[in-house]
């Protein structure tokens, strides 16, 4: 795997999940800031699901046109470049972040322009477009609001859908008055943090670059191999000025995007909206199929990215993580996400999905604690509108974890494994460890309860008690009173 | 009907009274339990902390002892979810045909307590008695693994006596989550506390599950908290009586 897919996407130096995700717990207004959003995003999802009757079979063929889009992935993604290029738009490849950006750098370059505005997306986030555009002398501006804000304050997004989650309103206010004019309109004088006025300024501020900047770059939804269609949903209208005011867009999508025809984005546009707002439909649905004369860009460039993706798709438990649509229903509702934030997880992809895509897109290695990073309590894969099992791909990558760490020299932690696996290989050497266990702990409880434990188990006891083990095990219970029966 | 026990190697260890109540509540129901002896574990630590070709000694043996039984109870939801959705994995993984056949035979016949009472052996009134204010925590593996449903909850209510409180939040995860509350201290400590907090609220002396991992758990932190608030496994408020109160 190139050094560069993990640069992008994985936040190199950041710490390991479970420490990261201890500043993060401690932090209570984050906490309360994230709690307030995702509860009230998960229960309009699960209202709006409900009013579908539907919904469980909507689930089921859209998984199904997902594993058949992944299945047939390199036909779909050849239809769907000579649909594009018969439409008039122009097909790259990019087998990497580095490839990407090189592409997009040298279109942007080639049209004279030094500035692009953006729609949000997750693609030219996982390979750091902004900052190679920068070193190009290039100014990229974000125009989704969420992501406005993440510019202006100089932050990493927290979340697939609201990447400025952890921010509440005042935070908000406060960052618009002290950034906005280093980047273009200043924040009006006396802004509230009502939210009203906070779009009202964001929408002066980026209307002068929606009007003025040539070059837009966005990510896609889904493309429809038949047709060329490139399908952009959002909520804002931000990004339908993007798709449509510039002379010239590109396009940087993933390849696991492409759906085999435009009839099954009936199926998406359904689920999309209520899995990842709560909304029946997107308020803009934008679709473009290459060019159109005299309407829109008149330059269309679709770059379609690879970093990690086919080498994901050799996996067969794991490749199921490739027909995510990005809808953050998983985020919403992960209670490990809810106390911990997207920032913890280190990666463009943060929560269950997160914790299954970075490690596989940029190699376990880069960020072996993410398939840990949950309790495998299977809210994720209720939520999901294309029934990935996250619960199942988590512990699968978990044993590559474990296995890519086997070597002659065991960890700690193998140690503890192989010790218990032998304990529990027959009943008698269990009974045995029973009896060592039980005398240790009678000896070091106070009225049954054990209150401070050594080792590894340390900082389980900080704040629970434990039991001491039982006078007796039920086997030996069992033993005393069913003599004659059993085996 | 002779049933067999999966004791699970945490009860026998550190709960041995939820397998007494577990005895107790199906031979007062007229059935006949078997514990075969040379059980030990079903592998789900191993397996949940990615040491799958570790846990493979562990479901040949569970295939292997409980062969011979039509129906198997297990008091723990996690357990027997990973003995039904996960020892096939294992088998396919690192077994010979021999072991998957085997598996793909016994796995579905382990059911959690709940689902043995109420779908395989038609109660959901079991005649037990506990005049106590109970609150009742669905696990995760229960709730979305084996989707359990309300069994638990219909045979609670059957219960004579009780005075059932409904737990806020109730499908919310405890943290526990095998070793990611030892890999994962801090957000596990804070799931806890909410879960603590929303049992409290209930104003239940007592709280139930069926499963006493996650049960360990919460009581952990009641203990510590000095709360007041005791955990008993379903299993035992099933198997409790008239005559117990006396
Ligand atoms: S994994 Fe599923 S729930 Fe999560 S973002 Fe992707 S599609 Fe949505």
């Amino acid at each position: 795997m190139s050094g560069t897919t993990a640069d992008s996407l994985v936040w190199l130096g950041t710490p390991s999940f479970p420490e990261a995700a201890r500043t993060a717990v401690a932090d209570g207004r984050l906490r309360a800031n994230l709690r307030g959003a995702t509860r009230t995003i998960r229960a309009r999802r699960s209202t709006l699901a409900a009013e579908l009757s539907d919904w469980e079979e909507l689930r089921t063929s859209a998984a199904a046109v997902k594993r058949n889009a992944l299945r047939h992935l390199d036909t779909h993604l050849i239809r769907l470049e000579a649909a594009v290029t018969a439409a008039g738009g122009t097909v790259h490849w990019a087998a990497d972040a580095a490839e990407a950006n090189r592409i997009v750098t040298g279109l942007v370059a080639a049209t004279g322009e030094r500035e692009v505005v953006k729609v949000k997306s997750m693609a030219t986030q996982e390979i750091g477009l902004n900052e190679a555009l920068a070193t190009a002398g290039i100014r990229a501006y974000e125009t989704d609001l969420a992501e406005l804000i993440v510019q202006l304050g100089d932050d990493r997004p927290s979340h697939i859908l609201v990447p400025a989650i952890h921010k509440n309103r005042s935070e908000i206010r406060d960052l618009f008055r002290d950034s906005m004019a280093a980047w273009g309109r200043p924040a009006p004088e006396g802004l509230s943090d009502d939210p009203a006025a906070l779009a009202e300024a964001a929408r002066r501020h980026l209307r002068e670059k929606f009007l003025r900047v040539k070059v837009a770059v966005s990510g896609a939804n889904f493309a429809a191999a038949d047709t060329g269609t490139v399908a952009v949903v959002e909520s804002e209208g931000n990004g339908r000025m993007c798709l449509t005011l510039p002379d010239t867009l590109i396009t940087v999508m993933g390849i696991e995007k492409v759906l085999p025809s435009f009839a099954d984005l009936e199926v998406f546009l359904q689920l999309l909206p209520r899995s990842s707002t709560g909304e029946r439909m997107n308020p803009y649905t934008s679709l473009w199929t290459g060019t159109t004369d005299g309407d829109g860009p008149q330059d269309f460039h679709l770059v379609l990215l690879d970093n990690g993706r086919t080498a994901t798709l050799r996996d067969t438990v794991g490749r199921q993580a490739l027909a995510c649509i990005r809808c953050s229903a998983c985020l919403n509702v992960c209670p490990v996400y809810e106390r911990t934030g997207g920032h913890s997880y280190g990666s463009v992809y943060p929560g269950p999905i997160g914790a299954v895509l970075t490690p596989q897109l940029a190699g376990i290695e880069h960020a072996p604690s993410l398939p840990f990073a949950s309790t495998l309590c299977g809210a994720c894969y209720d939520a999901c509108p294309v029934k990935i099992d996250i619960p199942e791909v988590l512990v699968h990558l978990r044993a590559r974890a474990v296995d890519s760490k086997r070597g002659p020299v065991p960890t700690a932690e193998a140690l503890v494994m192989k010790a218990a696996a032998a304990t529990l290989a027959t009943p008698h050497t269990l009974t045995a460890a029973q009896w060592v266990g039980a005398l240790g702990g009678r000896l070091l409880s106070r009225q049954g309860v054990l209150r401070s434990l050594p080792g590894p188990l340390a900082h389980w006891s900080r704040t629970r008690d434990t039991p001491a083990p039982a006078r007796g095990t039920f086997r030996a219970w069992w033993r005393r009173t069913h003599r004659q029966e059993g085996r | 009907m002779r049933i067999a026990l999966f004791i699970t190697c945490f009860n026998d260890t550190l709960y041995p009274q939820t397998g007494r109540a577990v005895v107790r509540l199906l031979e007062r129901l007229g059935h006949t339990v078997e514990f075969p002896r040379a059980q030990t574990c079903c592998g789900q630590m191993h397996f949940n902390t990615g040491y799958r070709p570790e846990a493979l000694s562990m479901v040949r043996r569970f295939a292997k002892v409980f062969a011979g039984y039509e129906c198997v109870v297990t008091p723990s939801g996690s357990c027997a979810g990973m003995i039904r959705e996960h020892h096939r994995t294992i088998a396919g993984q690192y077994g010979d045909a021999k072991l998957q056949a085997a598996v793909e035979t016994v796995s579905p016949r382990v059911h959690e307590l709940s689902e043995l009472l109420v779908d395989v052996l038609g109660v959901t009134d079991v005649d037990a008695y506990f005049p106590h204010r109970v609150t009742y925590h669905p696990t995760c593996h229960s709730l979305r693994m084996l989707r359990v449903g309300d069994k638990p909850l219909r045979l609670l209510r059957a219960v004579k006596g009780i005075d059932l409180m409904e737990l806020p939040e109730a499908d919310g995860c405890c943290g526990f989550g095998g070793t990611f509350a030892l890999k994962n201290p801090d957000v596990s400590t804070a799931m806890l506390a909410d879960k603590v907090h929303c049992v409290q609220s209930t104003g239940a002396e007592v709280l139930t599950a069926g499963d006493n991992s996650c049960l360990m758990h919460i009581s952990g932190s009641l203990n510590r908290l000095r709360t007041g608030i005791g955990s008993l496994h379903l299993a035992e408020i099933l198997a409790a009586t008239e005559g117990d109160a006396r």
